[in-house]
């Protein structure tokens, strides 16, 4: 599983922030709304006005105890810290944290590959602003002005540390992908990693064998994606290897991730670190959920990704291919299972169902999950049908989900989309033959890999307008 | 007022002119809002001459300290970092005087953010206390006291911290009141130690004193350590006397006082066993270790509380190379000495390998403080003793000696440690023809027994 060198293994430990989707901030009324004109959504509680004071937010508690609980956290009595470092974007200059009694205490998550990852605790704390340096370097240091917007300021987060459990850079991503899902799955988040709304920070250590105590750690912070999340691991743990067996030694320090260069660098060393000075925020009561008040969440939690993945495949039996299965874990990840399901229910071939969403939908980004799903199983009515070539079909979905939604029937015609008669079919069929006489005497003798040869041709020469399926039944048919 | 016997306007001019007379010599203002104080009483006399109820305090002239958020007036914290900041909102105690019909005729001086015990510690320079001008009024909200004490106002509201309100009280010769913690809101307080301040009110009498409490008090949901409890009757219940009441003479808020502030609160005893209580002297040992409690306490939360004064969005900035260099540029040229000492005190109390023998060994003390205070409240109703060691000292006498000048809140600080009420009626002069403060105190929520004993101290005071 592992890319080390011989020998060699990877502690790592994520932290990952989401914000939460209430409609007002943690502990004031102004709205939690991304992308608003800057600086619209702020009052003097978010500002950290003098004399301003804060209310907790009971909706962020139980989007915070939704989150707990789909982690099998022990959801607890809990208190406020503030944790005081300066800083522009940070308006009172400490954060409202939770630190020695978080609210989630020790919970655990399961990985599509059957590993368990520790959950530390899943604690509630508020945002900072958001910083634009303009001018000059573009960075704080050398920059010709800071803007600061401060709609961001008190957005409530949960901050979810995992055990130093993940033993791999996939593993890593694997745990981020998962924990994505869960949070999405819960309505606690929207999990949106390029708008900043996931954030993850990556603590990286290396040991000479699975044995050995742990190394010295550092953290990366700036991973946007889950892509980079796995990459800056890998990276970063190469890179203390490297040092390790040039005889050096790691220093503790929060490394920053350039995801152009590839390349983690040095932020801050551990002589530069904060002191945060923790103490209880004597503005906030302890927050002291009743039984009553969790257990109602937890039996209007949603179902949560390991359970709809088992649904799912559920729907292919014992028939389903290790493709599949990657197929059906990718669509859970996206949370686009219900479109899978929903068109199974409908009568849709499962394959075609699975194949559809996983691989097409999928690729359309945060927009696919707008579309739909009665225009999207529409669709996959007509393909299944034989009414749209598969080629045909994925043209008129990335339509469909670019206009957010529509009759695909309308779509297919307005694009020229007809089907091959059969008569054309046959013609394409006679010149490609013609034109490919080693490889037909190939196939001819039983190689069934050329399959997909000949099916290319066809589609190529008629722009995938030819429906895949009765190419295939036209081949065999020449071939008996 | 709301008969329309006295205006509004009359009152206002008769506040304005004693402001004219007085304040050249007191200084008890930072600012005064003359043309708004005036728009606003006008605004009440038309009001009740359309027979309208202006509110239970309507046209009582009032004055603010400095540190009480008042939408779009200059609200300093008598420091230099905010000097000029005019808030975009109203403190809850504010909101809640204007309903009443209050006339907020200015903002009155203090130490620098509620850090202090003479009102030295201004940036604005120091208020003079009325009885003698060589001397101070107290602290921090020395010019909220010297404002009712000179008759400039009938009505002031100032914060409590350790002693803010009740020590100046005592000096200065008028009513001053603690409550409870979390009796009044303390949204728009600008914090000095959240877990310490309250809100309380000055007047020229018990009475007055309980009519202001009445109106500030009550549960305020923008303050999550407000209490849930309902605003306690005070001014029905002032004549119902102290008969059968248990009062403890505490010998700890008497040993390290003058003989002549000894001997003023011996004779409020007095005054309180002919009226019916049962004075029990009673010691409790652990108030001694509240000041060194409080001393971590109270910078610690600073240190935090004032982090926000960074020059980036409001007040004064200093510019300088970077953010950093801005942040240190400006902090060091806006904050007086006094309050830099305490936040670089409270920096180290709560620094990394600190934390527990200084900040979490104050909190500790505070729990000791607390039940001690409980255990004596089962045997006795309220505590009796001095509000302060002396009567009021000289301008100029502490200034170097920050240990002496702390000293000087030993009787006040523990009933902050522990959240309760406690207030200072004036009780008779010392020595030096100042005024003496009897300082009475009581558990969570015993407003109503604490008046109806200060009101009995009050008619007693100069028999
Ligand atoms: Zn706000």
């Amino acid at each position: 599983m592992s890319s080390l060198p011989e020998g060699w293994d990877m502690v790592v430990g994520l932290e990952v922030h989401t914000e939460l989707k209430t409609a007002t901030k943690l502990f004031c009324g102004c709205a939690n709304n991304f992308g608003d004109e800057p600086n619209t959504n702020i009052c003097p509680v978010c500002l950290g006005l003098p004399g301003s004071l804060p209310v907790l937010n009971e909706g962020a508690v139980e989007f915070a105890i939704r989150i707990g609980l789909a982690l099998h956290c022990v959801v607890q009595p809990s208190s406020f810290h503030r944790k005081n470092y300066f800083y522009p974007d940070q308006p009172k200059d400490y954060q409202i944290s939770q630190y020695d009694v978080p609210i989630n205490g020790p919970g655990y998550l399961d990985l599509p590959d059957g590993s368990r990852v520790g959950i530390e605790r899943a604690h509630l704390e508020e945002d900072t602003g958001k910083t634009t340096h303009v001018g000059g370097t573009g960075r704080i240091h050398g920059s010709d002005e800071s803007l600061v917007d401060y709609n961001r300021s008190g957005v409530p987060l949960v901050e979810i540390v995992s055990g130093p459990d993940i033993r791999s850079a996939e593993q890593a991503r694997g745990y981020a992908a998962e924990l994505r899902s869960i949070l999405i799955a819960s309505g606690a988040s929207d999990g949106r990693m390029e708008e900043g709304s996931m954030r993850v920070d990556a603590n990286v250590s290396v040991r000479r064998g699975t044995e050995a105590p742990f190394g010295t750690r550092c953290e990366i912070k700036n991973l946007n994606s889950l892509r980079s999340v796995q990459r800056a691991v890998e990276y970063e743990a190469l890179r203390q290897i490297a040092i390790l067996d040039d005889g050096g030694t790691i220093s503790q320090e929060t490394r920053h991730w350039d995801e152009d260069a590839g390349k983690t660098q040095t932020m801050r060393s551990k002589e530069e670190a904060y002191d945060y000075r923790y103490f209880p925020e004597p503005d906030l009561v302890p927050v002291v959920p009743s039984e009553a008040f969790i257990r109602q969440i937890e039996a209007e939690l949603p179902p949560m990704p390991a359970q709809r993945r088992r649904e799912l495949i559920a729907h292919f039996g014992d028939a389903a291919t290790d493709a599949q299965l990657d197929q059906a874990n990718a669509a859970v990840e996206l949370n686009l299972d219900p479109f899978i399901v929903g068109a199974i229910e409908k009568g849709i071939t499962p394959a075609l169902a699975l194949a559809r969403t996983a691989n097409e939908l999928a690729g359309l980004g945060d927009d696919a999950m707008s579309l739909p799903k009665d225009d999207y199983i529409a669709l996959l009515k007509m393909e299944d049908a034989g009414e749209l070539s598969a080629t045909q079909s994925k043209k008129v979905l990335a339509d469909l989900v670019a206009a957010g939604g529509g009759d695909p029937k309308a779509v297919a015609e307005s694009k020229g989309f007809e089907q091959l008669d059969a008569g054309a079919l046959d013609a394409t069929l006679d010149e490609i033959i013609a034109a490919n006489p080693d490889e037909w005497a190939r196939y001819r003798e039983g190689d069934d890999k050329l399959t997909g040869f000949f099916t290319g041709k066809v589609m190529a020469a008629t722009q995938g307008q030819a429906d895949g399926k009765a190419v295939n039944a036209a081949l065999r048919q020449r071939r008996s | 007022m709301n008969a329309g016997e006295v205006s509004a306007v009359a009152l206002a001019n008769e506040s304005l002119q004693q402001i004219d007379s007085q304040e050249g010599e007191i200084h008890a203002f930072v600012e005064i809002q003359r043309e708004q104080v005036l728009r606003k009483a006008q605004a009440i006399d038309d009001g009740v001459a359309q027979g309208k109820n202006m509110g239970v305090l309507a046209g009582v002239p009032l004055a603010l300290k400095d540190n009480l958020c008042q939408h779009g007036e200059v609200t300093s914290c008598a420091s230099n970092i905010l000097s000029g900041w005019r808030p975009p909102y109203d403190a809850t105690v504010v909101s809640r005087i204007e309903t009443a019909g209050v006339l907020i005729v200015g903002k009155t001086n203090m130490d620098e953010f509620a850090m202090g015990s003479s009102t030295e510690n201004s940036a604005f320079g120091p208020t003079k206390n009325p009885h003698d001008t060589t001397k101070v009024p107290g602290g921090s909200s020395g010019g909220s006291a010297a404002a009712v004490a000179a008759s400039m106002t009938p009505l002031s509201l100032g914060s409590d911290t350790g002693g803010s309100i009740r020590q100046p009280a005592a000096f200065c010769g008028v009513v001053g009141v603690k409550p409870t913690y979390g009796l009044v809101s303390r949204y728009g307080l600008v914090a000095f130690a959240s877990s310490l301040d309250q809100v309380g009110p000055f007047a020229g009498s018990v009475a007055d004193a309980a009519a202001l409490l009445e109106v500030i008090a009550g549960h305020d949901p923008k303050d999550s350590t407000s209490l849930n409890a309902p605003a306690p009757a005070l001014s029905s219940h002032l004549d119902d006397g102290v008969k059968g009441m248990r009062v403890g003479l505490c010998n700890e808020l008497l040993e390290g006082c003058a003989p002549d502030m000894v001997a003023a609160i011996k004779r409020a005893a007095e005054v309180l066993s002919n009226a019916g209580a049962e004075i029990i002297e009673i010691s409790i040992p652990e108030l001694k270790l509240g000041l060194s409690a409080y001393y971590l306490i109270a910078p610690a939360e600073a240190s935090s509380n004032l982090a926000r004064y960074d020059g980036v969005r409001y007040g004064v900035r200093v510019d300088a190379e970077d953010v950093t260099a801005m942040n240190t540029a400006t902090r060091t040229a806006g904050f007086g000495d006094e309050v830099k000492r305490r936040i670089m005190l409270g920096t180290y109390a709560l620094s990394a390998g600190y934390y527990d023998a200084y900040y979490g060994q104050a909190q500790r003390v505070r729990t000791l403080i607390i039940n001690a205070f409980t255990k004596a409240y089962s045997s006795v109703d309220l505590l009796l003793g001095a509000t302060t060691p002396t009567t009021a000292f000289a301008i100029g006498d502490k200034v170097g000696d920050p240990m002496s000048m702390y000293q000087s809140d030993i009787c006040t600080i523990p009933t902050n440690l522990a959240g309760h009420p406690a207030l200072s009626v004036p009780f008779g002069v010392g020595d030096d023809k100042m005024p003496i403060g009897a300082q009475l105190l009581g558990p969570a929520l015993s407003e109503q027994q604490l008046f109806q004993a200060a009101s009995v101290l009050e008619h007693g005071a100069n028999s």
